[in-house]
């Protein structure tokens, strides 16, 4: 890497910002911190005194205590709003539910939102430093980075894999940060699903779009599937869980056709049976459990660069 | 004492009366009439050296916002507005809370423009309460002032009350304007669908929602016999659609709008809600078409569908933000890079921005015969300007154009022979 090299983002809105330059670099940080997580004593004071809001309108468990627990280990003072205790419930706008935020100096504010753009527009209006957590059906970088990271560790690489991503690729956030994330470092990436399930203009990210879910996993490095939303009422896009199960789920079957040391992934939270069989969620091969890991680490990681990647912020 | 203005060495562009020609124009007591060999003492005279002198602009498609969202824009600041982008009149859509589906309403916005500086032709709904059931009253509707019907803002879902209004709409001897959407494929879309939609992850409107509705129109009034009118067409398909129907001699008549012929869904990157309107920016080939559409006169008229929105409505998530941009000020410099462009005429401007409402809507103006109204626009071709939000006339500022070089504007606007824009600089 480069010795003149800086991490230069102020805010991470998307895996669309980052170079593969950056990339390298947070998965470097991120591994380098990975270890402190296997301490006796989880804890470094590099943020110390920085207040980190988790601010999240959707309900998330998973996202929000790894980040949660990212600025804890990195000894942040962290505060956590959620959609029904925010004045959101009130009527306030966006803008200034962040503003008065943003009067209380938070360092950084982590969001989670469900309208696409969010994040950018709350750049617009505060200082801190802006995490996107997920927004809408658009990005959720810290997702891609962590996938990114966890096949790094199996694979020792990424350039040259084939990636196979099955599922709801229109409706995923996570699908569009990892398809970007890993176009980026020069992995095949493969979609597929049940063409309700395809935006159009995919392939211009760099995904290939194929007919069966047997043509995706066929020689595939890496096998993820994505959580099934429950139907919508005013948009049929499948007609049961049963039948997306039989024909895109998952299962040992599919992944026969695929490297003998395939990785199956998935961003949860899971619903066995339906995208992915049990078997195989906790099967050889299975890195879920390590996604969860690598994602406390990646988001240590981002904490600290988006703080201008400084070892301890009071080093009077 | 009778009032007398003399525009002096205008190229005076009227396609109604097939003109195009240096020469004076002499307004009297607010009509045109015959240039005398005196000129009399008192005379109010402006020396245009080559300065266009055209019909006034007529805009068929705008929001007013009054009554009931007063805070967005007046009958009176739209009006100006309006004059200030050339405009003599307008056609204000009836969305308005309450709405104008009834003779009071109509009577309210007629009131309130007496003084206004232009000529506002108010449409009443379609249906009653524009609720999508039930006919709105059409024949005290128009004794009322109303020029044509629409539930624009809505499409009529139901296909027989679209029957029944386009059939009962020419009884009234009133236009039936269109505004052509499939809602089942359009719903909780927030711009155009595909590529850049993908890429931001927000829900996408495509094309067939517009194209569909359009083939329905058309076939209601091959069906009926009756006249409609297409409002803001932003897409090729429904551009051809139009176009095919037109050489069948189904009595259809066509608007699109600057922001169809001059920006792309592109212009929604960075979650701009200044470029979210209903129907959304589509992609270059839709922008061409449009424009080939304009040149061959599949588009009769070019309208802005100024929807004036505060900030209340547009700094807010993408999703949540309001549909609609302001267009007044704007509409005839971008017209105007079309016939730099060479893709229309000055000629054909004329007849998209002036003429041709007039005689759709069957409103006064859109010519400078002698008799006519004194509804004057002087054009500047040349004229350079920086479009900012401070310059704005109107009361909303919600424009993708803010920030843009424009070229050539109006510089003096007469509303029977009285000026109601004057930025004549010499």
């Amino acid at each position: 890497m480069n010795k003149e090299y800086r991490f230069q983002h102020k805010h991470l809105l998307g895996m669309e910002q980052l170079s593969v330059e950056d990339i390298l670099y947070v998965l470097s940080i991120a591994r380098s911190f990975k270890e402190i997580s296997a301490r006796p004593i989880k804890k470094v004071p590099t943020l110390r005194g920085k207040t980190i809001i988790n601010f999240f309108f959707e309900p998330s468990t998973r996202t929000r205590l790894s980040f949660e627990i990212a600025a804890k280990r990195m000894s942040a003072d962290t505060f956590n709003i959620s959609a029904s205790t925010s004045s959101a419930q009130k009527g306030e706008t966006l803008i200034d539910t962040a503003r008065n935020l943003e009067a209380m100096s938070p360092d950084i504010i982590i969001l989670r939102h469900p309208n696409s753009g969010s994040p950018l527009l709350l750049t617009q209006h505060v200082n801190a430093a802006i995490i996107n957590a997920g927004d809408g059906t658009h990005e959720h970088p810290s997702q891609g980075l962590l996938d990114l990271m966890t096949v790094m560790e199996h694979k020792g690489r990424i350039e040259g894999l084939t990636i196979a991503i099955i599922g709801d690729i229109t409706h995923s956030r996570v699908a569009h940060s990892d398809i970007i994330g890993f176009v980026r470092l020069g992995a095949q990436v493969r979609v597929a699903g049940p063409a309700t399930f395809m935006p159009p203009g995919i392939e211009s990210l760099g995904a290939q779009v194929c007919a069966t879910a047997a043509q995706a996993v066929a020689g595939a490095d890496v096998v993820m599937a994505l959580r099934i939303q429950q139907e919508r009422q005013h948009d049929p896009l499948i007609p049961s869980l049963r039948e997306y199960a039989r024909f895109y789920g998952v299962n040992r079957k599919l992944l026969e056709l695929a490297k003998k040391d395939v990785l199956v992934m998935h961003p949860g939270p899971i619903n066995r049976g339906v995208e992915m069989s049990p078997d195989v969620a906790d099967g050889t091969g299975s890195v879920i459990l390590d996604q969860v890991a690598n994602g406390v680490a990646v988001r240590m990681a981002l904490l600290y660069l988006v703080m201008g990647g400084e070892k301890g912020g009071d080093t009077q | 004492m009778s009032e007398i203005t003399i525009l002096q060495n205008g190229r005076i562009i009227d396609p109604a009366n097939k003109v195009d020609q240096r020469g004076d124009l002499w307004l009297r007591d607010g009509r045109v009439v015959a240039p005398e060999s005196l000129v009399p003492e008192g005379a109010r005279r402006f020396d245009l050296q080559g300065k266009w002198v055209v019909p006034g602009l007529i805009d068929m498609h705008v929001h007013l916002r009054e009554p009931g969202e007063e805070y967005k824009e007046t009958i009176t600041s739209g009006a100006r507005a309006a004059a200030a982008g050339g405009f003599t009149a307008v056609a204000c859509m009836p969305n308005t809370k309450p709405v104008n589906d009834t003779a009071a309403v109509t009577r309210f916005i007629l009131e309130q423009a007496v003084h206004a500086s232009a000529r506002v032709y108010p449409v009443g709904t379609i249906s009653k309460g524009g609720g999508g059931t039930g006919l709105a009253e059409y024949g005290e509707l128009k004794a009322a002032g109303v020029v044509a019907v629409s539930d624009d803002g809505q499409p009529v879902v139901d296909s027989q009350l679209m029957r029944r209004a386009m059939e009962y709409a020419a009884s009234h001897g009133l236009l039936v304007i269109s505004h052509s959407e499939e809602i089942a494929l359009s719903r909780n879309g927030v711009m155009n669908e595909g590529q850049v939609s993908t890429r931001l992850g927000l829900r996408g409107i495509p094309c067939a929602a517009e194209s569909i509705m359009v083939y329905r129109e058309l076939a209601l009034a091959e069906l009926t016999g009756a006249r409609v009118h297409i409002a803001h067409v932003s897409t090729g398909a429904a551009t051809d659609l139009i176009r095919q129907a037109k050489k069948r001699g189904v009595r259809v008549t066509a608007e699109t709008t600057p922001h169809y012929f001059t920006l792309t869904e592109e212009a929604v990157v960075g979650y701009n809600t200044n470029a979210k309107m209903n129907p959304p920016l589509r992609v270059e080939e839709d922008r061409q078409a449009i424009r080939v559409g304009l040149q061959d006169g599949t588009f009769d008229a070019i309208a802005t569908d100024h929807a004036p929105h505060s900030v209340l409505e547009k700094q807010v998530e993408f999703d949540r933000a309001a549909n609609g941009i302001i267009g007044l000020e704007t509409s005839l410099p971008l017209t105007l890079a079309l016939v730099r462009a060479g893709v229309i005429s000055e000629t054909r401007l004329v007849e998209l921005m002036s003429t041709a409402p007039a005689r759709i809507l069957s409103v006064p103006g859109g010519s400078l015969a002698i008799g006519e109204v004194a509804d004057v626009t002087v054009i500047d071709p040349e004229r350079r300007f920086h479009f900012t939000e401070e310059g704005v006339v109107s009361q909303s500022k919600n424009s993708p154009f803010l920030g843009w070089q424009l070229q050539g504007k109006a510089v003096l606007t007469l509303l029977g022979g009285r000026i109601t824009y004057n930025d004549l600089q010499d």
